[in-house]
């Protein structure tokens, strides 16, 4: 059954009507058209789908969109502000850290995350903030720069 | 202008190709100046069979459109998954035509309007086509010389080309445009190329680094891949699959799956698939039916498929033979005699396979995850008994390929449902689908004799591979007596390997670089020799003498005899028509067994590099993904059951494994380009192997190298 749930999303209070069952990563994807949130593996393992609830990093594959009811929701499209990429994106680019791009929304978002928790983190804390987020392409090495130069940019660094 | 003499049977075969008559193809294209190229002689240099099987394109298989609006496109069918040629090509053209890289687009991977191509694979892609590509564009560059000669009335030889200007040299302000000599004109040029080799120095674009050009996309969640495309009416399907592999249907009941609102249920004889708008109700249906099997006890599992391999009755098929083995081990002062094993390992891209596919006017669309296009359109057109101008494939971002996504059944079975529904068709395999009917990197044995003689000089060699393949089965090393051979599946036999094997980033090689570099590293400890120095008194390969002294170097390595203790091994090896070495250090847990790798060196000669920046981020992830093989994958079975079928069950490389990685491409801008993608993955196997051994003592002659395999090996000391 459908219902109305309001949750905050990338900004903007948003009203939907929705089946609350419904996976938050489908509804993102298939619903609200947001397909920068990917589906890797569906069971939480990958960390490709994740999204920000209150500044949280989250598996949007593990959540219902009934469970997120008043939260505030950001995914990677709900980053970048006025056109400016976000400090995190912007240091993907910086240094190349991605290849095919697949796991990149979902690494953004969880670097994102971590820096919000940890504004200066050491390369052993972003190993381990990170370490659940699978990369193929072997794109590691430059995603822990990327995160070290969002941290200076973002004044967490030294 | 004057137009390269073509026989008719050439446009015949290049018709047959398209599946679409060439004036339809203009017609859709529009005007401007065409080059057709395609490689002189073999294209395939790759050596692995499913290419071979695959054949060698017949057709012009790609080309160079300068438009009428004087934008410079290149078509092909080559795709772009994470490798990154979508900014190497361009780089590869931008010399010819002097125009800045930004100019050139790349459309790729669309089988209505880019040409034939065998599929993207076997690091290829420069080495072979970039290299035709650039020797195409400086065909172009001479038509519009020659068209501006026509058009400003002075000779060839007084006019330059820059940005997209041609211009008189003595009079600067003659000039006309590459827009306005394309105008109205439609200029085809055939071209059968045999890449000019040229001085590379001279090259302002070629060797330049470069960030990759989609980047911007990939961080804002703006590029798309198959998943991510939408159709008005899509559904998402979900296949009815077995439990597992040697199965056969027996009974089916999917009338509570019917009762899922939205759901439809599509079958084929045993093919079922159920349907909804929602992804979420898709898979609510599809495990409420019931279904039953029948199962053939298949014969292995993954610990007993090593001895099934060597005692299958195979076909035996001589790889190399050159000396006398015999002769060659009385000359030997210690002869040694090892069996290497290395598993069946899956591909694991983190985009699952996916296609979209809409019929639509009796004209199928897919959109697909694939390394092969064109293969797939044929695999449709076969299964579907469509016509070649009826069937489209497009293919978006590829998130991550690796060889797995050379195989197109999703692309296939999307198709399938779409005509069976009469519906748009979303299909995302599941991760368990994935590993399932992944095409695994093969399983395989090596078995090595091989002898020394008192002055450490290697004296036979004696090689046979067990069903995993013979790219990088050369020795390499300077050996008088060497015989190789490759045990494969005999014709009529009953298959060695039990489910579908296939090509894995640098297939083959990366379990004859670990028997080959092991092998050499068991000889150096038993000569009492640094293993670096054994490798340069057997090795005459210039180009690996190279990588060695480059990759010494830069580790600033320090011969020791190993075992040294320090944890420093040594590993080289040749792919793609590039050569490597590797040196890694290394930290043991003798109590747990766990390794963990501190640092890894590479230095990789691949010829001319056309983008450093590129080919390192390859080399990078080349070492990491290769971790992965090395440490910890490996796919369990039993009973034709695949066990590891999460992705918590099959670990791929975490943050927590990455070592310091140091990498040195040799500067050799006067060699031919060769492949990038591939390479620096086939030694970390051995290197780390090797560190092992010089840290501890204990050898491993089987991957991968988990804790419980390295105490056992302790145990040996």
């Amino acid at each position: 059954m459908e219902e109305t749930i309001k949750f905050q999303l990338n900004g903007k209070k948003t009203e939907s009507l929705i089946d609350p069952k419904q996976t938050l990563l489908w509804a993102l994807r298939n619903h609200f058209g947001l397909t920068g949130t990917k589906f890797g593996c569906g069971m939480g393992f990958c960390g490709a789908c994740t999204v920000l609830i209150d500044n949280e990093p989250v598996r949007s594959c593990q959540l219902s969109v009934g469970d997120t009811a008043g939260k505030n929701i950001i995914t990677v499209e709900g980053l970048a502000n006025d056109g400016k990429l976000h400090p995190v994106q912007k240091a993907f680019v910086e240094h190349d850290a991605l290849q095919c791009g697949f796991c990149t929304p979902g690494m953004i978002m969880n670097a994102t995350g971590l820096l919000i928790k940890n504004p200066a983190p050491s390369v052993q804390q972003i190993k381990e903030g990170m370490e659940n987020n699978l990369c193929r392409c072997g794109a590691h090495m430059r995603i822990i720069e990327a995160v070290q130069t969002a941290s200076k940019e973002m004044k967490g660094g030294k | 202008m004057k137009k390269e003499q073509i026989k008719d049977q050439d446009v015949l075969q290049t018709s047959e190709h398209h599946g679409m008559p060439r004036r339809d193809f203009f017609k859709i294209l529009g005007g401007g100046i065409f080059i057709f190229f395609r490689p002189w002689g073999a294209l395939d240099l790759s050596g692995t069979p499913a290419v071979q099987a695959r054949g060698v394109p017949k057709d012009y298989n790609a080309f160079l459109r300068i438009a009428e609006d004087g934008t410079i496109t290149c078509y092909t069918g080559k795709i772009e998954m994470g490798q990154g040629i979508i900014t190497s090509l361009p780089q590869m053209m931008a010399d010819e035509l002097n125009v800045s890289v930004e100019k050139i687009k790349i459309i790729m991977g669309d089988t209505d309007i880019c040409p034939w191509d065998q599929g993207t694979w076997g690091s290829q892609s420069t080495r072979i086509f970039g290299q035709l590509m650039r020797t195409a564009t400086a065909e172009a560059r001479g038509a519009l010389m020659e068209l501006g000669s026509a058009k400003l009335g002075v000779p060839v030889s007084q006019l330059i080309v820059k940005d997209g200007v041609v211009t008189d040299t003595k009079d600067p302000k003659k000039t006309v445009s590459y827009a306005q000599l394309a105008e109205g004109k439609r200029i085809e040029k055939f071209l059968d190329v045999k890449p000019s080799m040229e001085d590379f120095t001279k090259y302002k674009e070629i060797g330049k680094s470069y960030n990759r050009k989609d980047s911007l996309l990939k961080v804002t969640g703006e590029a798309k891949y198959t998943g991510d495309m939408k159709l008005p009416g899509m559904v998402f399907a979900r296949i009815l699959r077995p439990p597992s592999h040697a199965t056969k249907l027996t009974s089916v009941d999917y009338s509570a799956a019917e009762k899922i609102a939205g759901t439809k249920v599509v079958r084929d004889g045993d093919f079922i698939a159920v349907l909804n708008e929602s992804r979420d109700k898709a898979d609510e249906a599809i495990v409420k039916v019931k279904a039953e099997y029948s199962f053939k006890e298949l014969p292995v599992n993954d610990k007993t498929i090593y001895e099934y391999m060597v005692k299958a009755d195979s076909t035996v098929t001589s790889v190399k033979s050159t000396g006398d083995i015999e002769a060659g081990q009385k000359l030997c002062d210690k002869v040694f005699d090892s069996e290497y094993h290395d598993p069946y390992v899956a591909h694991v891209a983190i985009e699952t396979h996916s296609a979209l596919a809409q019929l639509e006017n009796g004209k199928m669309t897919v959109w697909a995850a694939t390394q092969s296009p064109f293969g797939l359109r044929e695999g449709i057109m076969r299964e579907l008994g469509m016509a070649a101008d009826k069937v489209r494939v497009i293919t978006p971002f590829v998130g991550g390929g690796f060889g797995g996504k050379g195989e197109f059944q999703q692309g296939v079975e999307a198709a399938k449902i779409a005509k069976l529904s009469g519906k748009p068709v979303m299909l995302v395999w599941t991760r368990e689908e994935e590993f399932f009917y992944d095409t695994f990197h093969p399983a395989g044995v090596i078995k090595v004799k091989s002898g020394i003689d008192k002055t450490g000089l290697i004296k036979f060699w004696d090689y046979n591979v067990f069903y995993s393949g013979t790219r990088g089965a050369d020795a390499l090393y300077e050996i008088p007596n060497i015989h190789i051979s490759h045990h494969s599946q005999k014709n009529g036999s009953s298959p060695v390997h039990q489910f579908g094997t296939g090509a894995w980033r640098a297939p083959n090689n990366n379990t004859n670089t670990f028997a080959r570099e092991v092998q050499i590293d068991v000889m150096a400890a038993a000569a009492g020799m640094d293993p670096l120095e054994f490798r340069m008194k057997n090795l005459k390969d210039e180009h690996l003498l190279g990588c060695l002294k480059a990759v010494a170097d830069k580790f600033g390595y320090v011969p020791g005899k190993a075992p040294s203790g320090r944890g420093i091994g040594v590993a080289i090896g040749s792919d793609a028509g590039a050569w490597v070495a590797h040196i890694a250090e290394v930290k043991v847990d003798k109590k747990t067994g766990k390794v963990e790798v501190v640092r890894i060196t590479c230095a990789q000669d691949m010829g001319l590099c056309i983008n450093p920046e590129g080919a390192t981020i390859q080399m990078e992830g080349c070492i990491t993904m290769g971790l992965g093989y090395t440490l910890g994958e490996e796919v369990l079975f039993e009973g034709g059951k695949i066990l590891t079928l999460s992705l918590d069950a099959y670990k791929i490389p975490l943050f927590s494994w990455l070592p310091k990685i140091e990498t040195v491409i040799l500067d050799r801008k006067n060699e031919p380009p060769q492949g990038g993608g591939e390479p620096a993955i086939i030694a970390i196997g051995a290197v780390v192997a090797n560190a092992i051994f010089d840290a501890t003592g204990a050898r491993l002659y089987r991957m991968p190298m988990t804790p419980e395999r390295v105490l056992e090996a302790l145990k040996k000391v």
